[in-house]
């Protein structure tokens, strides 16, 4: 479980993030939803560690970020996997090596049997006989799933997704969510999603923030957020759910059909 | 202000390299590699440049003694000491910030900016230990190495071109060679090699490891970093030649 309290940031005068508290759970999916600008990836950068927030603590299973001494932040970073907007793959490594990285760094393995780790995970999100091509030459969403393997090499408690679904097609979308979804119940991990994917919200979120402003505006689940008589939320769903257009266009469509039916029968 | 600022954020990256290594296995392959990337790859354009610049010194040596009244084996004692205190560290040193000081700041930059850095970072790895020392502690090796041979190959060009072009002979080029030569000006073209090797490497590394904004922005970064590199090994040799001769 990852416990936020109070936390705040800012960048000179701009107050990003301002008294946010949150608890994520353990074995669900929580996201934190927002329109550009609202502080959904500062404040996933203070909960990783990459920013310092200037108040308030983030508390892993009870153990504040802030507090821990170095070597013990090194340690708890190695429970963390991360999925970056653009994966973060190395360049001049192929995807066997970006995987073994890890080991080699931080696991007493042998050669063996890290090679069998790197190919269980690697078919755990379907990249099987990738090993020797490099970033370059796989798709924006093999690259997703290459970042999403290297994530979970290490056994994880902690999974960060920043941006799963961008620059994917909606159908790889689904692929990366269903796989986000499934590891997080199958090693029942804490998984925190960034996002402002409509669909990923209706498909995988156990636990929605939506964030405004720098501060949580709301909190429930995707069987709440449709319900919600939030008035912000309701004004982003609507902005973003292209599938809210499409119903509205559909209806009026439907609307005028109705009409020019009426029309012939009078005449 | 803002000098002094960024300054500080040099002398805290410094600072912050100093940490126990998370596997060092793994740092000594990075240093290895450093190395081969900044020795075996810069020796083909150090090769190249130290030849002539030893050539061009013998020829244009040559053309300015006119005296009869000064030995023609003079151009080896000008052409050694030209190429051990001056051309040797500090033409290569400059053409290595460029070669060398590009290749670190842009590596970094683009590492910075794809978020590979951040990505090390979550996985525990201390980013400037792992990075930035391994460059550092390889340009601290290999560039005295490649000034050294630099120093070699300029003679033995200045040699041969005296040679080939009947300037002198090498019998006599090396009497030349020989004579009043002083082991103090191989200690101060050392001193001045270790003062260049390490700007060549940390501040390109600086300046690429804290890039922010895209592409434009490495290549801006790149091109500083070589800029202020130059500058700063120009003040170093001038201030290693007041202090040291």
């Amino acid at each position: 479980m990852i416990e936020i309290q109070h936390l705040k940031k800012s960048f000179g005068d701009k107050t990003i993030l301002n008294d946010v508290n949150l608890v994520m759970q353990t074995g669900k999916c929580n996201l934190i939803i927002g329109s550009s600008g609202s502080g959904k990836t500062v404040l996933l950068k203070c909960i990783v560690g990459l920013f310092t927030p200037d108040e308030g603590k983030v508390l892993y299973d009870g153990q504040s970020m802030t507090e821990l001494t170095v070597q013990e932040k090194k340690g708890l970073r190695q429970q963390i996997g991360m999925l970056f907007q653009g994966s973060a793959l190395f360049d001049s490594m192929t995807v066997e090596q970006n995987i073994k990285f890890i080991l080699d760094m931080f696991s007493d393995l042998g050669h063996k049997e890290k090679m069998k780790k790197v190919n269980e995970v690697l078919a755990r999100v379907n990249m099987e006989g990738a090993n020797k091509k490099f970033p370059a030459e796989i798709s924006g969403g093999m690259k997703k799933r290459v970042g999403i393997a290297r994530s979970i090499v290490l056994n994880p408690k902690y999974l960060f997704c920043d941006e799963p679904n961008s620059g994917l097609d909606p159908q790889t979308s689904l692929v990366i969510d269903k796989l986000i979804q499934d590891i997080t119940t199958e090693f029942n991990i804490t998984t925190v999603v960034v996002t402002h994917d409509m669909n990923s919200v209706m498909e995988i979120g156990d636990n929605i923030f939506y964030m405004y402003q720098g501060h949580k505006q709301w909190e429930g689940s995707n069987k709440d957020i449709i319900h919600s008589k939030d008035e912000k939320l309701n004004e982003f769903i609507f902005a973003s759910d292209f599938l809210q257009d499409a119903k509205q266009m559909r209806m009026m469509d439907a609307e005028q059909s109705k009409k020019e039916g009426n029309t012939a029968v009078r005449q | 202000m803002r000098f002094f600022s960024k300054f500080g954020q040099y002398l805290l990256m410094l600072k912050g390299m100093f940490t126990r290594p998370e596997n060092p296995k793994m740092y000594w392959k990075e240093f290895m590699h450093q190395c081969v990337e900044i020795g075996i790859g810069s020796l083909p354009i150090v090769v190249i440049i130290s030849l002539f610049l030893g050539a061009v010194t013998t020829v244009q040596t040559a053309y300015q003694l006119v005296s009869p009244l000064v030995p023609s084996s003079t151009i080896g004692q000008v052409v050694r000491d030209s190429m051990i205190l001056e051309l040797s560290p500090t033409v290569v040193s400059i053409v290595l910030a460029g070669v060398v000081g590009s290749k670190i700041a842009s590596e970094l930059g683009n590492m910075r900016i794809s978020e590979q850095i951040d990505a090390l970072e979550i996985m525990g790895i201390n980013t400037k230990a792992y990075l930035v020392l391994p460059k550092i502690v390889a340009a601290l090796l290999m560039i005295p190495c490649l000034i050294a041979l630099s120093a070699f190959l300029g003679i033995w060009g200045g040699r041969t071109a005296a040679d080939m072009s009947n300037i002198v002979a090498a019998d006599i080029f090396d009497i030349g060679l020989r004579t009043n030569f002083s082991p103090f000006n191989v200690f101060f073209a050392m001193s001045k090699a270790y003062t260049f090797a390490f700007i060549v490497s940390s501040v390109p590394a600086y300046y690429g490891y804290y890039v922010t904004g895209g592409s434009l922005e490495i290549g801006r970064s790149s091109t500083t970093s070589v800029v202020v590199s130059c500058v700063l090994i120009l003040i170093a040799d001038y201030a290693l030649a007041a202090l040291l001769l």
